[in-house]
């Protein structure tokens, strides 16, 4: 039941990856992309991680996706958007990046045969999580923040330069 | 619970909830009518009650319109995904020691996804709908919903702390001695805010206001799929009053009534709370919301979890 519910959600998650990088409209490929990220979530979930799926749902699919879609609709690129799109995805295109991935792809199954993955099946509450992160891990926490914070301040820079330079001219 | 019960409860569960909506629309009407001094609508059946059918039979035979200029699969997609997100939020509430569909671990962050997926709902519509006043409310509920999102996750971990679980059961348990509206009236106020404002309720309801958008992002939506909208704003307000009972008003727990019995009236008395906020504040300006969420409501719960952190460490210590 579980391994039929995985590869079910696997294939999910693949074809909707597909059809996001072949989609011409970048709304309908964005959405793809957010089925792709819940079938990740149900995924992690099977995996007895229900941590990280709820942090693939409430982060990736509900707050950065929201944000591309946003930036989507201020472009309003529209039907000139889609015929450029067209064109950029022709055959020619797809040869060296596909050499490339076919490569990655063939290691990756080598990888793989020479030591098989293998999880724990035990399902990890959150608590684990919680001790884990602040307790072997927490100088990764700590750069995570400082690389944040260091984000935080550049777009403070960004936003403030701005609103000066517009006074200025006034 | 067998898994028939589950599932029996389930199908009970989905028509309460989409019933109530409906009665919602009514109830909400007549509230508002009582408060402003006029009748509401009071024509149809006892006290206007049927007024929900006949707005049921005309939503129903209006003609299903697609404009020309829109994107048509997203168009027709975008009313459902509300929906199904607030339904599925509904699976993880307790509604009493035994009656729930699933306990999940993490059912608190559960609910936190469903609500952060309903956003795509009125993106979309605005996105696809190809209408200056659409997308113009789609973008302001965009950057509304993801500042509001922000504070109504962090205002929520004061109660987790204390708790030391994500388990909506095991924070009801947790109550029995004392809810936590008392020592998280912080946390309670903030999310009170942020439920509105995700829910875009007036006078939060900024991404539809009449005055300036015409109607926002459904604009272009008519007879069904206009009343999928309005169903998910209502199913919307029903699960956030759940949430807060469950979470801050101490859920089923209470006195002499059965466990049911006391949830009902909890949620019932939230839901009057919140249309008597829509009857007495107005709309605040656009920037003036945003300025609140960040300026205001923010710093508001990191105070509220810093306080909740020292008032936890000193108590263990103790």
């Amino acid at each position: 039941m579980m391994a039929t519910l995985f590869y079910l959600a696997a294939f999910i998650a693949l074809l909707a990856t597909g059809l996001a990088l072949t989609r011409t409209n970048a709304a309908h490929a964005l959405i793809y992309l957010i089925v792709s990220l819940l079938a990740v979530a149900v995924l992690f979930f099977l995996m007895g991680a229900p941590f990280a799926a709820a942090l693939e749902i409430v982060i990736y699919a509900g707050a950065i996706m929201v944000l591309f879609v946003f930036v989507i609709m201020m472009l309003n690129v529209g039907q000139e958007g889609i015929e450029r799109e067209r064109e950029w995805l022709s055959a020619r295109n797809w040869v060296v990046p596909g050499v490339l991935a076919a490569i990655l792809l063939l290691e990756l199954l080598l990888a793989l045969r020479a030591a098989p993955a293998t999880t724990s099946g035990v399902a990890v509450t959150p608590k684990e999580v919680g001790l884990a992160l602040f307790g072997p891990y927490v100088l990764a926490v700590e750069i995570a923040s400082m690389l944040l914070l260091a984000g935080l301040v550049g777009a403070y820079h960004l936003g403030r330069r701005f609103i000066v330079r517009r006074e200025r001219r006034r | 619970m067998s898994e028939l019960d589950t599932i029996g409860f389930g199908l009970i569960l989905i028509a309460a909830a989409v019933g109530g909506a409906a009665i919602l629309t009514w109830f909400e009407r007549r509230l508002l009518g009582v408060w402003q001094d006029r009748y509401g609508p009071n024509r149809l059946g006892p006290f206007g009650a049927l007024q929900v059918m006949a707005d049921m039979i005309k939503l129903l035979t209006k003609h299903d319109w697609v404009p020309p200029f829109a994107d048509r699969a997203v168009f027709v997609f975008a009313p459902t995904a509300i929906v199904v997100a607030m339904l599925l939020g509904f699976a993880v509430v307790p509604f009493g020691p035994e009656l729930y569909i699933l306990d999940l671990n993490i059912g608190l962050l559960f609910f936190l996804g469903m609500t952060s997926l309903a956003v795509y709902s009125v993106l979309l519509a605005g996105l696809a709908s190809n209408n200056k006043y659409a997308l113009l409310g789609g973008l302001r509920s965009a950057a509304q919903m993801v500042s509001y999102e922000v504070f109504m996750g962090l205002s929520l971990m004061g109660v987790v702390m204390l708790t030391g679980s994500f388990s909506l059961r095991a924070i009801v348990e947790a109550q029995r001695d004392l809810w936590y509206c008392i020592p998280q009236f912080l946390g309670l106020f903030t999310f009170l805010i942020a439920g509105i404002a995700e829910s875009h309720r007036l006078p939060f309801d900024l991404p539809e206001a009449e005055h300036e958008l015409t109607a926002g992002f459904h604009t272009e939506y008519g007879g069904m799929k206009f009343a999928m909208f309005m169903l998910g704003e209502y199913l919307g307000l029903l699960l956030i009053s759940c949430m807060i009972t469950t979470l801050f008003f101490g859920g089923w727990l209470g006195p002499w009534l059965p466990p049911i019995v006391w949830f009902s009236i909890k949620v019932f008395a939230l839901i009057c709370f919140f249309i008597l906020l829509r009857a007495a504040i107005p709309r605040p300006r656009y920037d003036q919301l945003m300025a609140l969420g960040w300026k205001v409501m923010l710093p508001l719960t990191l105070l509220n979890l810093l306080l909740t952190g020292v008032i936890a460490l000193l108590l263990e210590g103790a």
